[in-house]
């Protein structure tokens, strides 16, 4: 005889199949409001959301000469007078470097070790939660995060350059010019793209977390690697170890940017993200099922 | 279908009158520190189980592996009559609360128990809503449910610790110190809610370094010192351990010491004013005689089994935390 007192709440037959599913997206969209409605995770997307504001009023002021700028970056900066849709591009590239990759690591330290440290990680699993099944809502979640933050970013920058700056067919950079829903059309590539590149980030990320219940050392582990890579990725006497580093191919979406769209180099910065999850999510899952969590 | 019905009737396979068995459980920390020394642990249906020991004595560590948090480094258990390989289909079953509550703080009570239920793989979905207010209801949380956690008083927040366990029909709740930093009313509504959970059929297996925090709701007790089980059963035998003694009050306790000393009673303790020894099963009339007639002054004279108290200082040694 269980709790004879709960008597009065009616308990409906579940439906077994459909179950595990239902339940399981109810978990996510737990995890999912958890994420994204913590005030300290708005903050970060309101940073995120101010950086291309901020860049669209900076270039209004002091506008670039059209045509000038160099590589990288600057490739997109003599665009923007022309055609704000180049803010976009632009606003991605300068977060890609630091801000998105710190923000990935905000929410992958807090997935596990965030948990942990609340000491919620034990709520959850004696529910029981189950351990897989946590840590694979707990990625899923990360995945939409990068999402999320990337299209704020993409959005934002379009928003703002369609306001400042003249909209139009795109020049790209190959030298063509395609219509403005084309142009966007890649621009919606390279969204997914960069969103991908910063999943394979949470995926280092939520491994170093299932090894602490502190999250700031997760994050602060996470940028170090990031920073490490990126200036490895610089230094041409290591060129040998470039391809295997994780920031390597996170600029390469500018091969979207040309006719006919350079696919290799796209594909082998999607073959690397899905290399460094699969490692990592197995470092994390095989981690997750033995840990002891004293926490 | 009511919940009561949908429980399991009472499924109680071979050798599963107990809600709790374990034997030979042990876990070593990584430093070589025996936490848990092999303990065999067991615990009837239907018992409300006080597993008692100071601090630092292997309580939380034990609740951590019956709760599948922490793997043992030897032994096994069974819950509700299920071996510890198939701890995930019964803990659906078992409502814990682990070394205190942990929630997200920037979370209302009721948001916090909508997390833990979403978390559940075998909640029931339509009724969730009101198996949530059923549960803050229970603990008397209801009016507060929307406050956030952080403004939660030290005694709400372990009352919201016991709701989540309360989210479904348990046959078995594990509650590791459920009163620990509370005020005596605090003590006491947790009390009363403990006793509540227990009338509803539920086995209760809560934990706490004060004895007299859980000795008037329990039936069994186990003692835990230094990693070790020393005293498990039901609570009347432990208090029908103490040897009765008898205790004189004098203004002369050496020769009451002696005249105890010849009618061959054991242990004698004197101090300023009063002497005491075991009984042994001596008539107390016939030590007042034999004291009178040797010129003792008698002020009083009363016998006295040992509080459970004192047992338990006895059982775990120094160190125990019997008045907190």
């Amino acid at each position: 005889m269980s709790t004879a007192s709960v008597t009065e709440v009616p308990q409906s037959t579940p439906a077994p199949g459909a179950a595990p599913v239902r339940h399981w997206l109810r978990f996510f969209r737990s995890e999912l409001r958890n994420v994204f409605l913590r005030p300290r995770n708005l903050a970060l997307l309101a940073v995120l959301a101010g950086a291309p504001v901020f860049l669209g009023m900076v270039l209004r002021i002091n506008t670039p000469a059209p045509g000038s700028g160099g590589p990288g970056a600057g490739a997109f900066v003599g665009q923007i007078a022309g055609n704000g849709v180049f803010l976009s591009l632009f606003a991605i590239y300068v977060l890609l470097t630091v801000l998105l990759p710190l923000a990935v690591s905000v929410v992958s330290g807090d997935s596990v070790a965030g948990e942990a440290g609340l000491g919620t990680l034990r709520t959850l699993l004696t529910v029981p939660a189950g351990r897989t099944r946590l840590l694979a809502t707990k990625y899923a979640t990360i995945v939409v995060f990068c999402f999320a933050a990337t299209l704020i970013v993409a959005g934002l920058g379009l928003l703002v350059g369609a306001i400042f700056f003249p909209v139009g067919p795109v020049t790209l950079l190959s030298g063509d010019t395609v219509p403005l829903a084309d142009g966007l059309a890649r621009l919606a590539l390279i969204v997914c793209y960069v969103a991908l590149a910063m999943s394979a980030l949470g995926a280092i990320g939520i491994a170093l977390s299932t090894f602490t219940q502190h999250a700031i050392a997760v994050m602060a582990t996470l940028l170090v690697v990031v920073i490490i890579s990126e200036i490895l990725d610089a230094v041409s006497q290591v060129a040998a170890i470039h391809p295997y580093l994780p920031s390597h191919f996170w600029f390469s979406f500018d091969a979207l940017l040309r006719t006919p769209i350079a696919w290799s180099g796209v594909l082998h910065g999607l073959a690397s993200f899905a290399a460094y999850v699969v490692i990592f999510g197995v470092i994390a899952w095989a981690r997750m099922r033995r840990a002891d969590i004293t926490s | 279908m009511t919940l009561t019905e949908s429980a399991p009737a009472e499924a109680s396979p071979d050798g599963a009158d107990r809600a709790i068995t374990t034997s030979g459980l042990a876990m070593r920390f990584r430093g070589g520190q025996l936490a848990v020394d092999h303990i065999d642990l067991a615990v009837p249906h239907g018992s409300v189980y006080g597993f008692l020991g100071p601090n630092g004595s292997g309580k939380t560590t034990t609740i951590r592996m019956l709760l599948g948090l922490v793997h043992p480094t030897a032994g096994t258990f069974a819950m509700l009559g299920t071996d510890l390989r198939a701890l995930d289909s019964v803990l659906p079953r078992v409502g814990a609360l682990v070394e205190g509550p942990a929630f997200y703080p920037f979370l209302s009570g009721r948001q916090n128990l909508a997390r833990c239920d979403a978390a559940d793989p075998s909640a029931d979905l339509p009724t969730a809503r009101a198996r949530i207010d059923h549960a803050l209801d229970q603990v008397g949380l209801l009016a507060a449910a929307d406050k956030r956690y952080r403004a939660y008083s030290l005694g709400m927040k372990q009352r919201l610790g016991i709701a989540a366990g309360l989210l479904r029909p348990r046959d078995l709740m594990i509650l590791d110190e459920p009163t620990n930093g509370l005020d005596p009313q605090g003590t006491r509504e947790i009390r009363s809610l403990v006793k509540q959970i227990a009338a509803d059929g539920t086995t209760v297996f809560v934990s706490s370094h004060l004895l007299a925090e859980v000795e008037q709701i329990c039936s069994h007790v186990g003692v835990m010192s230094t990693g070790r089980l020393v005293f498990q059963g039901p609570l009347s035998e432990l208090r029908s351990r103490g040897e009765p003694r008898i205790l004189i009050r004098t203004t002369d306790p050496p020769t009451a010491a002696e005249v105890l000393g010849k009618l061959g009673l054991a242990d004698i303790t004197s101090t300023d004013g009063q002497v005491s020894a075991v009984l042994g099963g001596q008539p107390p009339e016939k030590i007042n005689a034999e004291l009178v007639h040797a010129g003792v002054p008698v002020a009083g004279l009363e016998t006295a089994r040992p509080s459970l108290e004192d047992l338990f200082v006895e059982l775990t040694g120094e160190g125990f935390d019997v008045n907190g």
